[in-house]
C-alpha cells in the first residue's frame, strides 16, 4: 500500500490513504475525474429546484420525527385529564388526534417539528410550481429535456398528494371536513364513484381505516415515488448538463459556469442550510395547524372560515364558482356541479400542463437540441400563454377565498361570485393581449437601447443652441445578451396544389399547422443586426461625444422624438 | 442581398447578417481579490458566521434540557417557549453554516467562469449502428421472430400476472361494498316499529316541541346514537337541523304539510353539495349556510338552494311528536341525504 497515488501531482497526505481505500474499492478517482470539475452555470432562478429539493429533505428529517410519536389510529379514547391543553382533557377523540395533541404539547420540540414539517410542505410545494413556471418562461423544457420535465410534472402531482394525505392524519375537524369533500368529489365519478368511495374508506365516510390508509401512502409509498422520481430527475439534470441564460460566450455547444468542487458544492451546499435554517425560523416562530382549537374531528362541525392549504385552494374556488347543475340521465346521477369544477377542469389544465413540451413540439416542429434559455419577451405567445393560464390560477385562488373577501370588503357573495366567474373566462383573454403587448414592448425597448445606447444624464449643448443628452454606447458583451437570440420562424409550407396542379395529400394538416405556427411565430420584433446599428451610429448618434458637434443638429432632433 | 435592399447594399455589404458571439467577458476582480485586507474581512465575517451557528446549536440543546413540558410541570407557555427556543437554535444553527459557506464561496474562491464543450445527447451515428447491431445480435439469439407464439404468450403471462396482487388488493379496499348504505341512516325505525326521538347533538338529550321556540336552531342526532357501533359513520349520515319558524312563513307543498309539527322542521345537516355540515343559520332571512362553498338553502321553502353550488334541496326528515311532547322521527329521509352519487336515484 502506498500513499503515493499517482506518478504526477501528489495529494495531501492526510487524504491520501481514504482516497486510495475508496478509489481501490469504488475506483473514485474515476468519477471524480468525470464529474468534479463540472461546470454549472450560474443563475438566482436556478435555486428554485434547489429549494425544492432542500424543503423534501426537510420534509423528510421532520416526518421521520413526527412518525415517531404520532399514532395514526382511529380508535376512540378520552383525552387524559393530566394532559395539556385543558380544553382537550376528557373529550373524546380519535388516537391520531390525541397523539397529535402530545406531540405538540408533551414531546420536546414536537411542536417545533410539526410546524417544521407543515412550513416546509407549504414551501416545497410552493417552490416547485414557481421552478416549473421558471422551466415553461425560459423554455427549459425544450429538447432534449422533454422528458426530465415530465418527471418534474409527476413530482408534482405526487407531491400534491402528498399534502393531501398528510394533511388528513392529526384527524381534527378540518382535515376530516378535507376528507368529507374528498369523498363527495370522489363519488360525483360518473359508474365507478360510490365504489371509489368505498375503496378509500373501507366503507362509508369516514370509517376506522382511512387515517392508516393516508399514513402508508404518506410516510412510505408517496415520499418513496418522489425520491425515485428525484433521483432520476437529478440524474438527467447532470447528464443534459444544466441550460443556460443567454450570455456572451455562451452557446447551445458550451456551458458556462463554476465546477461542482469547490464552487457548486460550497454555494448548493450551503444554500441547503439557508433554506433549512429559514424554514426552522418560521417553524420557530409562526404556529400552523394550531389543532387543538379546532378539535377532534365530529362529522357534525365545521369551522367557518377555515382555509385548506394554499395549494388545494384553488380546487375550493373552482368548486365554489360552479352553478349547481345536476342532471339525471336514464336514472342515473350526474352531478356536473361537482364533477366539472373539481375532475374535469383540473384534469385538463393538468394534461395540457404535462403535455406541453410535446405540444410545443408539434406545434412548431422545432427540432434542435436547446440548452441557451431564452428570455421570456423573446417567446412573447409561450409568455403570453403561461400568464393566461396563471391568470385563470389566481382567478381560482380569489374565488377559494371569497367569503373573506366579501366580508373583508362588505360585498355581497353573490356579486363577487358573478365577478370571479366571468374573470375566469375573461381574464385569461386580457393577460394573453396584454403580456404578448408587453414582450413586444420590452423587445422594442432593447432594440432601442442596442440602437442608442444607455442615457447617461449628461446633457450638451450644441453651437446651434440646441441641447442633447448623450447616450453611452454598449459594450459588445452586454449587447450580445439583447442581439443574440435566433427568433423561430413560422412554418413555410408547399403550395396546395403541385406544379402539375394536383392536390398535394396532408395538405389541410399542414395548413393547420402552419396556421399553428404562425400563432406562435409571426408577428415579431426582429434583433438589432449590425448593419442597422451601423446606420443609427451614421445618422447621428446619440454617443456623439461634444467634439463631434459640428453634425447636422436637424438629424439629431430628428432622432430624439 | 435582395434587390430590394441594392440601394443600401454598399453599406450592408460590410455587414455580416447577426452579431457574432463576442466570447466571455473579462473577469471583473473583486474586492478581496485585490486588497488582502478586504479578503482577511470576509475571512473573519465567515469565522463569525460559523461561530454564530455552534452558539445557536448549543442554545438549543439548552433549551431542551431546561424547559418541561411533562404534564407534571408543563404548562402551555413552556411548550410555546420549547418550541421558541429549540426552533431559532436549529435555525440559526442552519443559517450560520450556511451564510459562512455561501459568502466563503463569493468572496474568497476562484469565481472565474470556465467553459466546458457540450456534445450532443444522441450518440453518433457509429454508436448508433453498433447498438444496433448488438440488439439484432441479441434478438436474434432469441429466436423470436421465427417462434411468433412466444411472443404471444408472453405477452399473455405478463399482462394476467398483476392480477393475482390487484384483485385481492382492490377486492378488500372497499369492505363489503354494500353502497346501498348511502341510502339509509339511523332514523329509520327500530327492527320493533319504535320511532326514533330526536335528541340534541352532542348532548344526546331529548327534545320537546315545547322547548323549541321561533327562531332557534337545534343541533339535531338520533337519540342514543354515541351507543350505535358505527357511531361517526351514522352520525355522518343522521345529523339534522331544527328549526321553528312561524308556520305562516311555511310554503310546505301538499304532499309535505304532514312533516312539519307547528312549524318546527327538521333538515338533513349534511350539505347537498361535497358534504360539509352545514352550520350556520340566519335568523331573519330563514337561510342555512354551508361555511365549505355558501351553499345557501331556504328553510322556510323546503331548505330548496337560493345560493351556490349544490344541486338539490337539504333532504326533509318527517317529524312528529309523541304523546309527552318530544320530537321524534316519523320515519327515515325518503332520499339518500349528503353528496349526489351515480346510483343515487335508483
Ligand atoms: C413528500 C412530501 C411531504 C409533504 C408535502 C407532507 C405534508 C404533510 C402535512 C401538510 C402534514 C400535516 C401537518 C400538521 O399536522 O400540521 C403532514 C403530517 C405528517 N407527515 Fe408529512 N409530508 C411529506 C412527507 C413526509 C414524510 C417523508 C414523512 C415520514 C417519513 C411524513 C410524516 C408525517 C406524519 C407522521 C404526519 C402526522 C403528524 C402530525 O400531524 O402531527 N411526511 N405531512
Ligand atoms: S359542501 Fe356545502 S357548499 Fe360545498
Amino acid at each position: 500500500m502506498t500513499t503515493d497515488l499517482a506518478p504526477g501531482p501528489k495529494v495531501d497526505p492526510k487524504i491520501a490513504a481514504t482516497a486510495d481505500f475508496l478509489d481501490t474499492r469504488l475506483g473514485i478517482s474515476k468519477m471524480f475525474k468525470g464529474l468534479g470539475r463540472k461546470l454549472f452555470p450560474d443563475h438566482w432562478s436556478f435555486l428554485l429546484g434547489e429549494i425544492a429539493l432542500y424543503s423534501f429533505i426537510v420534509l423528510i428529517l421532520s416526518g421521520t420525527f413526527l412518525v415517531f410519536f404520532f399514532v395514526p389510529s382511529m380508535n376512540e379514547i378520552h383525552y387524559p385529564h393530566d394532559a395539556l391543553p385543558v380544553t382537550m382533557q376528557g373529550q373524546p377523540m380519535s388516537e391520531a388526534f390525541a397523539s397529535t395533541l402530545n406531540l405538540s404539547f408533551h414531546v420536546r420540540g414536537g411542536l417545533f417539528m410539526r410546524q417544521l414539517h407543515h412550513w416546509s410542505a407549504l414551501i416545497f410545494v410552493g417552490a416547485m410550481v414557481i421552478h416549473m413556471l421558471r422551466i415553461l418562461f425560459t423554455g427549459a423544457f425544450r429538447k432534449p429535456r422533454e422528458l426530465n420535465y415530465l418527471i418534474g410534472f409527476l413530482m408534482l402531482i405526487t407531491s400534491l398528494l402528498a399534502g393531501l394525505t398528510g394533511y388528513s392524519l392529526p384527524d381534527d375537524v378540518l382535515s376530516g371536513n378535507g376528507l368529507r369533500i374528498t369523498d363527495g368529489v370522489v363519488r360525483s365519478i360518473p359508474i365507478i364513484g360510490s365504489y371509489m368511495s368505498f375503496m378509500v374508506f373501507g366503507g362509508e365516510f369516514p370509517g376506522m381505516d382511512v387515517i392508516p390508509r393516508m399514513y402508508a401512502l404518506h410516510i412510505l409509498f408517496i415520499p418513496g415515488l418522489i425520491l425515485a422520481l428525484v433521483a432520476v430527475h437529478l440524474f438527467l439534470v447532470f447528464w443534459h448538463k444544466h441550460t443556460q441564460y443567454p450570455g456572451p460566450g455562451r452557446t447551445d455547444k458550451n456551458v458556462v459556469g463554476f465546477p461542482l468542487f469547490p464552487i457548486y458544492v460550497a454555494k448548493a451546499g450551503g444554500f441547503f442550510f439557508i433554506v433549512f435554517g429559514i424554514l426552522g425560523l418560521m417553524g420557530a416562530t409562526m404556529s400552523i395547524n394550531n389543532v387543538w382549537n379546532y378539535g377532534p374531528f365530529d362529522p357534525a362541525l365545521v369551522g367557518a372560515g377555515a382555509q385548506p392549504d394554499w395549494y388545494m385552494l384553488f380546487l375550493e374556488g373552482s368548486l365554489r364558482l360552479m352553478p349547481g347543475w345536476e342532471v339525471v340521465i336514464g336514472g342515473f346521477t350526474l352531478s356536473l356541479n361537482v364533477l366539472i369544477p373539481a375532475v374535469v377542469i383540473p384534469g385538463l389544465l393538468f394534461t395540457i400542463l404535462g403535455a406541453y413540451p410535446f405540444i410545443h413540439n408539434l406545434v412548431t416542429k422545432d427540432t434542435g437540441e436547446h440548452h441557451v434559455l431564452d428570455r421570456p419577451r423573446n417567446a412573447p405567445t409561450r409568455t403570453a400563454i403561461i400568464v393566461a393560464v396563471l391568470s385563470a390560477f389566481f382567478v381560482l385562488l380569489g374565488a377559494g377565498a371569497n367569503d373573506l373577501i366579501a366580508t373583508h370588503f362588505s360585498l355581497s357573495l353573490n356579486a363577487i361570485t358573478w365577478a370571479f366567474r366571468i374573470l375566469f373566462f375573461v381574464l385569461p383573454v386580457v393577460a394573453f393581449v396584454v403580456t404578448k403587448r408587453v414582450c413586444f414592448g420590452l423587445q422594442r425597448k432593447d432594440r432601442e437601447l442596442v440602437l442608442h445606447g444607455h442615457e447617461t444624464g449628461r446633457v450638451v449643448r450644441f453651437a446651434s443652441g440646441e441641447y442633447a443628452e448623450v447616450h453611452q454606447p454598449l459594450d459588445e458583451f452586454e449587447r450580445w445578451v439583447l442581439v443574440g437570440q435566433d427568433l423561430p420562424k413560422p412554418l413555410e409550407i408547399e403550395p396546395a396544389e403541385d406544379v402539375n396542379g394536383v392536390r398535394r395529400p396532408g395538405h389541410t394538416k399542414e395548413l393547420r399547422r402552419q396556421n399553428l405556427s404562425r400563432f406562435f411565430y409571426e408577428e415579431r420584433v426582429e434583433p438589432v443586426t449590425p448593419a442597422e446599428l451601423a446606420a443609427a451610429h451614421a445618422t447621428g448618434a446619440h454617443d456623439a461625444l461634444p467634439a463631434s458637434a459640428g453634425r447636422d443638429v436637424h438629424e439629431l432632433e430628428a432622432r430624439s422624438h | 442581398m435582395s434587390i430590394e435592399q441594392s440601394d443600401h447594399s454598399t453599406e450592408l455589404t460590410e455587414h455580416p447578417a447577426t452579431f457574432p458571439n463576442p466570447g466571455l467577458p473579462p473577469h471583473r476582480p473583486r474586492l478581496g481579490d485585490e486588497d488582502p485586507k478586504a479578503a482577511k474581512r470576509s475571512e473573519r465575517l465567515v469565522l463569525l458566521l460559523f461561530t454564530v451557528s455552534v452558539l445557536a446549536s448549543i442554545a438549543a440543546i439548552v433549551g431542551y434540557f431546561a424547559i418541561p413540558v411533562d404534564p407534571e410541570t408543563g404548562s402551555v407557555g413552556n411548550t410555546r417557549l420549547s418550541t421558541l427556543i429549540i426552533g431559532l437554535g436549529l435555525g440559526l444553527g442552519m443559517l450560520g453554516i450556511g451564510t459562512a459557506a455561501i459568502h466563503w464561496a463569493k468572496s474568497l474562491m476562484n469565481d472565474h467562469d470556465k467553459v466546458e464543450e457540450r456534445h450532443e445527447i444522441a450518440g453518433d451515428a457509429e454508436t448508433r449502428s453498433t447498438a444496433i447491431e448488438m440488439f439484432n445480435d441479441g434478438a436474434k439469439d432469441t429466436d423470436i421472430a421465427r417462434r411468433p407464439l412466444i411472443k404471444g404468450a408472453l405477452g399473455g403471462a405478463l399482462a394476467l400476472a398483476p392480477l393475482p396482487f390487484l384483485v385481492p388488493l382492490i377486492g378488500n379496499l372497499g369492505g363489503d361494498w354494500d353502497i346501498s348504505r348511502f341510502k339509509r341512516t339511523a332514523w329509520a325505525p327500530a327492527a320493533n316499529g319504535d320511532r326514533i326521538y330526536l335528541a340534541t347533538d352532542p348532548t344526546n338529550r331529548r327534545i320537546k316541541a315545547s322547548d323549541v321556540t321561533i327562531g332557534s336552531l337545534f343541533h339535531v342526532m338520533p337519540w342514543n346514537l354515541p351507543e350505535h357501533p358505527n357511531y361517526l359513520d351514522e352520525k355522518a349520515k343522521a345529523v339534522v337541523l331544527l328549526v321553528r319558524v312561524d308556520p305562516q312563513d311555511l310554503k310546505e307543498t301538499e304532499e309535505r304539510a304532514s312533516w312539519s309539527y307547528d312549524g318546527i322542521v327538521a333538515y338533513s345537516k349534511i350539505c347537498t353539495h361535497v358534504g360539509c355540515p352545514v352550520a350556520l343559520y340566519e335568523r331573519e332571512t330563514h337561510h342555512l349556510l354551508c361555511p365549505c362553498h355558501q351553499s345557501t338553502f331556504d328553510v322556510t321553502d323546503e331548505a330548496k338552494v337560493v345560493f351556490g353550488p349544490a344541486g338539490r334541496a337539504l333532504p326533509q326528515l318527517p317529524i312528529d311528536v309523541d304523546e309527552n311532547g318530544y320530537l321524534v322521527a316519523q320515519r327515515d329521509f325518503d332520499e339518500p341525504v349528503g353528496p349526489s352519487f351515480w346510483e343515487r336515484e335508483r
